[in-house]
C-alpha cells in the first residue's frame, strides 16, 4: 500500500457562521496526482488552502506523514502553491521571483573540524547553488533566458510558467495547484495540461490540483475527489468515477449522462422509460432508484431489434461523434454514436446490463422543522405557508374563531406548536413572481431526468433550507424564485416530546 | 463666417492660467532674484545669501526640522497604516477617519489649540524646537498615513500568502514584499510632509515662540522690505525642493505607478 502523505480527518470549516466544509475525510498517496473537482463554492479551494496552511480547520485534523500539522504556519510546511492568479511579486524580476523561496531556505551542512569532529551548521544556499537551481527550474518550464525579464512584460502563459517554476524550485514534497490554468485560453490550457503532467512525471512529487473543469480532472489525475456543497461526493480513479458515479450529482457533473427515475421490480431488474431492463446492481424490490446511462452506452439498432423504440428529434455533430436525441414516449434520451441519423428517423436502442447504473436517490422527500403561527399557517424554511391543521388531530375541524376543535370537542390554540413538515418531491411549484409563494430562494442545481427536471431551490433567508422537486419547465441556475406549495400537500406531524427536548 | 471650434481650443483657458499664474510669476521671481534695487543685473543677492552664515544656518535648521518631522511622521504613520490595512476589523474605516479628521479642521485653529496646550503645560517658550516639531508632526501626520495606507491596501493579499508559502516569515515578508511595494506611498508621504514642514512658518512662529526661524519665514520677512533678496531665497528653496523630489524619485512616473498598480 502506498504511503499516505496527507490525510484529512473529519475536517470541518466555518467562515463566520457559514459552513463551507463538512466533515471531510480523505488521504493522498505519496507521488500521486490528485484533483479536487467540483463547482464553484464546493469547498475545494478551502481544502487546498488548509493543506497549504492559509486557513486552519474549525474542527478535525490534517496529517502530514501522520503528524498533525493543522496549526503549522505555511512557511513551515514542505508544500508550495501555484496560485490561481499566479501571485507573482510585481517588483521582482523572473529570477528574483523564482529565487525567493531559495533565499529563505536554510540547509544543514556537515563539516569536519581540525580534530576530525563532525558538526553541522544551518546555512543559506550559496549564490551559485541558487543560480543553478533557478536555471534548472526555468528549463523545466521552458523559459530559459527569461531571468532578467520583468513580470509585467510576460504573457499570461509565461507568468503561469514562472509561478510553477517558483513553486517547484523549492523541491516541495507536495505541489498545490489552485485552478492554475483558469486564466489561459483553451489551446494554451490543453498544452499546459500535458506539460504539467510531464512535470509531475519528471519530479515524481505529489500534486494536489483544484479545478472545476471535469475534463481537465479526467485527463490529468490519478485520483479525483468530487466535491459539492462542502461535502465529498466520491473519491476514485477517473475511470471509476466516470463508469460508476456514486450519485446523480457526480453522474451529471462528470461527463454527459441520461438520468431517469426508475423502480426496481425484481432481482436485478429495473424499470425505467416504460421498459424493464436487466441490470447488475442489487437493490430492494420496489425501491425507487436513480438510473444513470452514459450516452455512448446507448446502442442504436433497427427499431424492431431494440428494447426501446424512439424517434430522432435532434442531431448535433460533435467532431468525433454525433449527439443524437431520441424521444421515447414522454422521455428523452441522448445517444452518442459515430453513425449518423436524420431527424424523424425511427430507431431502436439497447443498453447492456452493466451499463445501467442504479443509485439510491439522495432525495426522497423534503422534510423541515416548522412552527404553527397564530394565523393557522406553518412557518418553515424562511417562509410561511397555508396548511391544513386538522390533519394533526383526526376528526378535528377549525371553528369560526379559528380555533382547532378536536373530535372530542376540545378547543386548541396551536400557536407556537412545533411540527415536522413534509412535502413530496412532486408537490412543489415555483414562480418568478417573488410574492406568489410562501418563501423565496435561488435555484442551485438542475438535473434533467429524461422527462422532467429535478431542481433544488435554496432559500435565501437564515435557515438556508433546500427544496428538492420535479418540474417540467426549464429554469436557469441562480434564478430567484418563490416556492409554492398547495395547502393540502403539506404534511404535518406533531413532534414528539422527546424530539422537543433534543 | 462661423467660428470653427476645435478640440485644441478647450486647452486655451489652461494655457492662459499657466501663463499668468505659473510662468509669469516664475519669471518675475527670476527677474527680481538677479537684480538690485536699481533693477540692474547682479549676482549680489546670491553671493550675499551664501556668504551670510546666519542664512545658511537657517537653511540647515529648516532642513533638519523638516527631516526630523518627516522621520517621526513616518515612524508613527507606517505602523498605523499597516495595522489598519492588514486588519480584518469591520470598523477600521472609522479608525482611519479618526486619524484623518484633523486634516479637515482649520489649520490655524489646530495650531492655536496646541499652543494653548503647550502654554498650559508650561512648555511654550521653553522648548521651542521640540514644540515646533511636535506641532508639525501633529499637523502633517495624516498626510503620511493616507498615501501609505492606500498603497498597502492595494497590495494583493495573495502576495503575502505566496511569500509565506515560499518559506518567508513575517519579517522577511515585510522587508522583501510589503516594504518595497509600499515604497510609492512612503515617497508621496515624504513629499507631502517634508516640503511643507520646511516652509510652514505659522507652526514655527506660534509654537516656537517666534524663536525658531525656518526658510519660509525668511521669504515672508524679505518680501516686506527687500523683494530681490526674497526672490532669491524663494528660488533657492525651489531648487532644494526640486532636488529632494528628484532624489526621492518623485519624477519617476512608471516606477511608482507599477508598484501601486498591482
Amino acid at each position: 500500500m502506498a504511503e499516505h502523505i496527507i490525510e484529512l480527518q473529519n475536517v470541518t470549516k466555518y467562515y463566520d457562521d457559514t459552513l463551507v466544509l463538512e466533515n471531510v475525510n480523505l488521504y493522498v498517496n505519496k507521488g500521486e496526482f490528485i484533483t479536487f473537482l467540483g463547482p464553484s463554492g464546493c469547498g475545494k479551494t478551502t481544502t487546498l488552502r488548509m493543506i497549504a496552511g492559509f486557513d486552519t480547520p474549525s474542527a478535525g485534523k490534517i496529517l502530514l506523514h501522520g503528524k498533525d500539522i493543522s496549526s503549522l504556519p505555511p512557511n513551515k510546511r514542505p508544500v508550495n502553491t501555484v496560485f490561481q492568479r499566479y501571485a507573482l511579486f510585481p517588483h521582482l524580476n523572473v529570477f528574483e521571483n523564482i529565487a525567493f523561496g531559495l533565499k529563505c531556505k536554510r540547509v544543514l551542512n556537515t563539516y569536519e573540524n581540525d580534530r576530525g569532529k563532525r558538526y553541522t551548521k544551518k546555512e543559506k544556499l550559496s549564490k551559485q547553488q541558487i543560480e543553478s537551481k533557478v536555471k534548472k527550474a526555468l528549463e523545466l518550464v521552458d523559459l530559459e533566458g527569461f531571468e532578467k525579464r520583468s513580470i509585467s512584460t510576460l504573457s499570461g502563459g509565461q507568468q503561469q510558467r514562472v509561478a510553477i517554476a517558483r513553486a517547484i524550485v523549492n523541491e516541495p514534497e507536495i505541489l498545490l495547484l489552485d485552478e492554475p490554468l483558469g486564466a489561459l485560453d483553451l489551446k494554451m490550457r490543453k498544452e499546459m495540461q500535458i506539460e504539467l503532467k510531464e512535470i509531475h512525471r519528471r519530479l515524481g512529487i505529489t500534486f494536489i490540483y483544484v479545478t472545476h473543469d471535469q475534463e481537465e480532472a479526467l485527463t490529468m489525475s490519478d485520483t479525483i475527489v468530487v466535491m459539492a456543497d462542502g461535502v465529498v461526493q466520491q473519491i476514485g480513479t477517473p475511470l471509476g468515477i466516470y463508469n460508476e458515479p456514486a450519485n446523480t450529482f457526480v453522474a451529471d457533473f462528470i461527463g454527459e449522462s441520461n438520468i431517469f427515475n426508475g423502480t426496481v421490480i425484481g432481482e436485478r431488474k429495473v424499470k425505467f422509460c416504460g421498459k424493464t431492463f436487466d441490470c447488475v446492481d442489487d437493490f430492494e424490490q420496489n425501491e425507487p432508484v436513480d438510473v444513470v446511462v452514459r450516452p455512448e452506452d446507448v446502442v442504436m439498432c433497427a427499431p424492431e431489434d431494440g428494447k426501446l423504440q424512439g424517434k430522432v428529434i435532434s442531431v448535433v455533430f460533435k467532431g468525433i461523434h454525433y449527439e443524437i436525441t431520441a424521444q421515447i414516449g414522454k422521455y428523452e434520451i441522448v445517444i452518442q454514436s459515430t453513425d449518423k441519423r436524420e431527424i424523424g428517423d425511427l430507431i431502436g436502442m439497447n443498453i447492456a446490463p452493466d451499463e445501467i447504473h442504479l443509485m439510491k436517490p439522495k432525495y426522497t422527500t423534503n422534510a423541515f422543522d416548522g412552527t404553527i403561527t397564530k394565523r393557522n399557517t406553518v412557518a418553515f424554511a424562511d417562509g410561511e405557508f397555508a396548511c391544513d391543521l386538522t390533519q394533526l388531530y383526526p376528526g378535528s375541524h377549525i371553528d369560526e374563531e379559528e380555533y382547532l376543535v378536536t373530535a372530542s370537542g376540545e378547543k386548541l390554540d396551536l400557536t407556537g406548536t412545533e411540527v415536522r413538515v413534509e412535502v413530496g418531491l412532486t408537490d412543489i411549484a415555483i414562480s418568478d413572481d417573488e410574492n406568489a409563494g410562501g418563501t423565496t430562494g435561488n435555484i442551485i442545481s438542475i438535473i434533467y431526468k429524461g422527462d422532467h427536471y429535478r431542481l433544488i431551490v435554496r432559500t435565501d433567508g437564515e435557515a438556508e433550507e433546500d427544496f428538492v422537486f420535479a418540474t417540467d419547465d426549464l429554469w436557469n441556475e441562480n434564478d430567484r424564485v418563490s416556492v409554492i406549495i398547495p395547502a393540502d400537500k403539506i404534511k404535518l406531524a406533531l413532534k414528539k416530546t422527546e424530539d422537543k427536548k433534543a | 463666417m462661423r467660428l470653427q471650434f476645435s478640440r485644441k481650443m478647450l486647452g486655451i483657458p489652461y494655457a492662459v492660467f499657466l501663463l499668468f499664474f505659473v510662468i509669469v510669476p516664475m519669471l518675475v521671481i527670476l527677474f527680481y532674484a538677479f537684480t538690485d534695487k536699481e533693477l540692474h543685473f547682479t549676482f549680489g543677492n546670491f553671493i550675499r545669501f551664501f556668504s551670510d552664515p546666519s542664512k545658511l544656518s537657517t537653511i540647515a535648521y529648516s532642513l533638519v526640522i523638516a527631516l526630523i518631522t518627516t522621520v517621526i511622521c513616518l515612524a508613527i504613520a507606517y505602523p498605523v497604516a499597516y495595522i489598519l490595512a492588514r486588519s480584518n476589523m469591520k470598523r477600521k474605516f472609522v479608525l482611519l477617519l479618526l486619524f484623518v479628521t484633523p486634516m479637515w479642521i482649520n489649520f490655524v485653529l489646530r495650531v492655536n489649540a496646541i499652543r494653548e496646550l503647550l502654554s498650559w503645560t508650561g512648555l511654550l517658550g521653553e522648548a521651542n524646537y521640540f514644540n515646533t516639531i511636535f506641532g508639525m508632526v501633529y499637523d502633517f501626520l495624516p498626510f503620511m498615513i493616507l498615501p501609505i495606507y492606500t498603497t498597502l491596501l492595494k497590495i494583493d493579499h495573495s502576495l503575502y500568502e505566496a511569500s509565506a508559502d515560499l518559506g518567508a516569515g513575517w519579517s522577511k515578508t515585510f522587508t522583501r514584499i510589503t516594504l518595497p511595494l509600499s515604497l510609492p506611498g512612503i515617497m508621496s508621504g515624504i513629499t507631502m510632509v517634508f516640503l511643507p514642514s520646511m516652509t510652514n512658518y505659522v507652526v514655527s512662529d506660534m509654537l516656537g515662540n517666534s524663536k525658531v526661524t525656518i526658510i519660509g519665514k525668511f521669504i515672508y520677512e524679505y518680501f516686506g522690505s527687500n523683494w530681490h533678496m526674497g526672490s532669491m531665497v524663494a528660488l533657492i528653496l525651489l531648487i532644494v525642493v526640486f532636488l529632494t523630489t528628484w532624489l526621492t524619485g518623485g519624477f519617476r512616473e512608471d516606477e511608482t505607478v507599477r508598484g501601486a498598480n498591482i
